[in-house]
């Protein structure tokens, strides 16, 4: 056999494996998604919004845990994603040929790759134990323990990828560090940072077992961030595990809730991004 | 190294100018008559705008460059030649402290702008920067509309009316030969024209904040045959207004722009002096040998 036929079929069955790979893959994606669909689709509805949780054998719906979860989210984003961009900018930008930087990057993946478990515990010790009770305040810091590490990392490898030549530009043009940084780093990768925070918004919106040690739930409306705080993760967690029909539903609802709210919200920074980036 | 002899129409009219010792159909004739050589080329005629005394730069431990001194005439274009890693970008580089970014790089010795010493820590950085603009080799436009490239810079020094700050991008483009083919185009992003275009606009955005030195590392080195000429062009066009450095690995580029050049090996400066004499007549074995393409 000639090395051009050889060289063929291993081409051929690199492709097919890859393809068969790729599908295995995808097989299971959609199975979980055409699961999810078939379950929660008969639960979305407008009650689902605005009744709270109930208790077995009666209507309702999620709207307090909806809230709630939005609550903590967006608290946890508010406080992790700021923190986190500043921290990779330091990593990227100022300490990019210094030990120290190398090691807080270290740990960082550390952190990255932490069980959520693990976080809920350390802020379970932290905040719950020593306030006596479980609060969404603690449910929210656990969250933006969670966001942190993900932030740093997507920020400092975005900025990382910013050309080293641009920064020279800027600076030969007398900017100092600073706006540098501002105008110019940051310009070139707030795709990829943003991302970064959509990621974490993916990953902690899904994410039970620190909020199970910190927010723990709440089978009432309570916007009280010093009380515990009803999620949608732990409604899930709870009502999915039940031996109730409909509090069954209800956490199948919840999931396909959650599962297209991630979707939706990258589809639409994909849009607000692809309409603002004018870079090719 | 070899543009082909079509692209070297100027540089035929420049040899006539300068004498028949160049052979017209092959652009410089790149060999030299042993007997002629050894004639001291001229030093650079006039002010003196930068002066380089006892220059020594390290990367860390390694001493790229071996006690530099040159004079660069003002309102001329000098050329810095030589093979690659014999230093001159680092050289160019040490004009403006952009090595400063990076830390383990120094340079000992001193620059002297007008006088003053560039290399002094107590030298204002960011205004000598306002003072010495540069180009690099890659085209670098910041990640923003063509308009903003220019204004960017400009912004960082002065408070101008929208009106004042139209003007001057305006200028800057018009100087830089680019104005009419962008235009139209000044809200989109500097991205979106040719890499010709955009180091171009490096320049536009160089020269709008008025510098005295524009300092050019390889400038046309990422780009194609006609995107070179009219830059080369450029550099003709702004001599009378700045001082230029230029960086090249081309030397028919080198011979083509510049008044003066400074050839370099191994963090040496070999030879500096008139361009035409140091392209037809070299003084040292080492420049004529590298000029007539007998190494780098």
């Amino acid at each position: 056999m000639s090395r051009y036929a050889c060289r063929r079929i291993v081409n051929y069955f690199n492709l097919s494996v890859s393809v068969l790979t790729m599908g295995f893959g995808l097989f299971w994606l959609a199975w979980i998604l055409v699961t999810l669909v078939q379950l929660g689709i008969g639960g979305i509805q407008p009650s689902l919004f605005t009744q709270m949780t109930p208790p077995p054998g009666s209507s309702g719906g999620l709207g307090n845990a909806i809230v709630g979860s939005l609550i903590m989210t967006g608290l946890a984003i508010a406080v992790g994603a700021p923190v986190g961009i500043l921290a990779g900018t330091y990593l990227a930008e100022y300490g990019r040929h210094s030990r120290i930087a190398g090691f807080i990057l270290f740990i960082n993946d550390i952190l990255l790759s932490a069980p959520s478990i693990i976080i809920g515990l350390f802020i379970y010790a932290l905040m719950v134990v020593p306030l006596g009770h479980f609060s969404g305040w603690a449910g929210a810091i656990s969250l933006a323990a969670i966001v942190l590490p993900i932030v740093v990392r997507t920020t400092d490898n975005m900025l990382r990828l910013v050309p080293e030549n641009l920064r020279e530009a800027a600076a030969a043009l007398g900017a100092p560090r600073w706006l540098v940084i501002l105008r110019i780093s940051y310009r070139a990768s707030r795709a990829g940072i943003l991302t970064g925070v959509l990621l974490a918004v993916a990953r902690i919106s899904g994410e039970t077992a620190p909020l199970l040690f910190t927010a723990l739930n709440n089978q009432f409306w309570s916007t009280s961030l010093g009380r515990p705080m009803p999620n949608l993760p732990v409604v899930i967690f709870q009502y999915a595990m039940s031996p109730y029909k409909d509090w069954q539903h209800l956490a199948w609802a919840g999931a396909l809730l959650i599962t297209f709210s991630v979707l939706a919200l990258s589809v639409v920074a994909r849009i607000f991004l692809r309409g603002t980036e004018q870079q090719p | 190294m070899s543009n082909g002899a079509e692209t070297e129409t100027r540089e035929a009219s420049r040899t006539s100018a300068a004498g028949n010792e160049q052979d017209r159909r092959g652009g410089i004739r790149l060999s030299v008559n042993p007997s002629q050589a050894g004639e001291q080329p001229r030093r650079p005629e006039g002010p003196i705008k930068l002066s380089v005394r006892n220059l020594n730069f390290y990367y860390g431990e390694f001493r790229a460059l071996q006690d530099i001194t040159l004079n660069i005439p003002e309102h001329k274009v000098t050329a810095f030649i030589g093979p690659s890693g014999c230093g001159k970008s680092t050289l160019l580089r040490s004009f403006n402290r952009i090595y400063e970014l990076y830390p383990n790089q120094r340079a000992e010795g001193e620059v002297l702008l007008d006088g003053q010493n560039v290399l002094d820590r107590r030298q204002d950085l960011n205004r000598l920067r306002a003072r010495i603009g540069m180009v690099f080799q890659k085209p670098t436009p910041f990640p923003m509309s063509v308009y903003d490239n220019i204004a960017f810079g400009v912004r960082l020094y002065e408070r101008l009316s929208t009106a004042k700050m139209n003007d001057r991008v305006e200028w800057a483009l018009r100087k830089a030969a680019l104005w009419d083919e962008v235009k139209d185009k000044l809200k989109q992003s500097g991205h979106g024209i040719s890499g010709g275009q955009q180091q171009r606009l490096c320049i536009a955005r160089a020269i709008a904040i008025m510098p005295d030195i524009v300092l050019l590392d390889e400038p046309t080195s990422a780009l194609d045959p006609i995107s070179t000429q009219y830059i080369e062009e450029l550099i003709h066009e702004l001599k009378s207004d700045y001082t230029i450095v230029i960086v090249t690995h081309n030397m028919q580029q080198a011979a083509r722009v510049s008044d003066y050049t400074a050839f370099m090996y191994l963090g040496e400066l070999i030879e500096y002096g008139d361009t035409d004499t140091i392209f037809t007549n070299p003084a040292k074995r080492q420049t004529e040998d590298y000029i007539t393409g007998r190494y780098g």
